[in-house]
């Protein structure tokens, strides 16, 4: 690792100093130029660490120090208006889904009194028919007696004088009215 | 892709050791040279030449001006890759002085970050081939831990005053124990910066003293050049490694001697 300059003035410094050549770390006149120029190095380096390197160091690890507090502070509160959104989200739903049921409740007791209504009026209507269809079945029932009268004297007599008699219609009727009350 | 690289690397490597094999085969290595200091202007090596020293050492200084200064210029909140590292090393090194010198520490943040800085960024420049690795050298790792062992001191006196001398006098241990214990801790205490410079320059120095060597083999070797080749990826992997470690345990006992000195009692 030694270069030919330094081959060259390690010859001379043998030269000079008449010294072996062992180890140049024990050649105490090159002492005076290291121990000069290391305090020049570490007070330099000194100065530009204390006041420059580690002041802005120090700054900026604060800072992000800083920031990283600042950003968790403000994850936890922004967390918190979400829980609080989501509260006031399912509160609002449950509200609706109240309001949707008294609605529907509402609703379905008006169509119950409609219902009602309309039942009312058409039994009304329902047994007025009824009794219309009564009266005209009585009717019907009524004509029809009559009719069968009518027909089983006429039957009678028709029978009577196809025996070759002479139908007393007063007793054929008398007859017929015993026998359908019979 | 990677396989045929690796047999087209290995081919290149055989055909230039038969081609270019070396004609006097001799072992001409000097993994010391690397060290050398040497003026850069020519000329002799006086207290305020500017040398190779001076040279990655400004280097030194300006990637830590790059990483820390430009690469935080952003300021983003966000932050991009070199924010990113400086970030990193800072948290690293806070934490680490929070953690070990206690709360009180941490007004010597930005001592124990400078002490930091440099030697990583010495070490890691000194893995550039080619380069002059500072933190190499007994004279500039004595005075780093020259500065820790004083500083300590004296912060030690000034909180403590005579009470930091209870350092040395074990409470827990059995009285007759405690002079000869005090004697041992006060030993002790007078190696750490002897313990604390060598083990930098140490470590640093012998790697790429072996480095080095090995790449004094691989010029020698011709054909079989290979050999060293892949020692040397192997050394230069652990290389980076030791270079942070170094750089991580300077640091950290500079925390815990700081420790002592802040809160003495055992």
């Amino acid at each position: 690792m030694a270069s030919n300059t330094q081959d060259a003035a390690h010859g001379a410094a043998e030269a000079a100093h008449g010294s072996a050549p062992g180890m140049p770390q024990l050649d105490f006149s090159t002492f005076g130029n290291q121990i000069f120029w290391l305090a020049i190095a570490l007070v330099a380096i000194y100065l530009i660490l204390s006041r420059v390197a580690l002041p802005r160091i120090a700054a900026v690890l604060a800072e992000r120090q800083g920031t990283i507090t600042n950003d968790l502070a403000a994850a936890e509160d922004l967390k918190a208006k979400a829980v609080e959104a989501e509260d006031a989200y399912n509160k609002a739903l449950a509200d609706a889904r109240a309001e949707a049921q008294r609605i529907a409740a509402e609703a379905r007791a008006e169509i119950q009194v409609g219902l009602d209504e309309a039942i009312a009026k058409a039994d009304v209507q329902i047994s007025a028919k009824a009794a219309e269809s009564e009266k005209a079945i009585g009717e019907i029932k009524a004509g029809a007696l009559e009719s069968v009268k009518v027909v089983a004297a006429d039957t009678a007599e028709a029978l009577v004088a196809a025996l070759g008699g002479k139908a007393d219609t007063k007793a054929v009727a008398a007859a017929v009215a015993d026998r359908m009350k019979g | 892709m990677g396989k045929l690289f690796f047999y087209v690397a290995l081919a290149l490597v055989v055909v230039s050791g038969v081609l270019f094999a070396p004609e006097h085969a001799a072992l001409a290595i000097h993994p010391m040279d690397q060290f050398n200091v040497a003026s850069l202007t020519g000329g002799a090596v006086s207290t305020f030449a500017i040398t190779n020293v001076t040279l990655w050492l400004a280097l030194a200084v300006i990637c830590v001006f790059l990483l820390m200064v430009v690469g935080s210029s952003r300021r983003a909140i966000v932050p991009g890759r070199a924010q990113s590292i400086a970030e990193l090393t800072y948290g690293f090194i806070y934490k680490m002085v929070e953690d070990v010198a206690g709360k009180d520490g941490v007004k010597f943040f930005p001592y124990i970050m400078t002490l930091f800085m440099f030697i990583l960024m010495a070490n890691f420049l000194g893995l550039i081939p080619m380069s002059f690795t500072t933190t190499s050298h007994i004279a500039v790792t004595a005075i780093l831990a020259g500065l820790v062992f004083f500083t300590v001191t004296i912060v030690g006196f000034v909180k403590n005053g005579v009470g930091f001398l209870g350092l040395f006098w074990v409470s827990s241990a059995p009285l007759a124990l405690r002079p000869i214990l005090a004697i041992i801790e006060l030993i002790s205490y007078f190696v750490r910066p002897v313990s604390h410079s060598i083990r930098l320059a140490g470590n640093v120095m012998a790697g790429h003293a072996v480095l080095k060597v090995f790449a004094g083999f691989a010029g020698a070797l011709g054909l079989f050049s290979f050999l060293p080749i892949f020692a040397i990826t192997a050394v230069y992997a652990l290389e980076v490694l030791v270079a942070f470690i170094q750089a991580y345990v300077f640091t950290i006992l500079t925390c815990v001697y700081l420790k002592d000195a802040l809160h003495p009692s055992h």
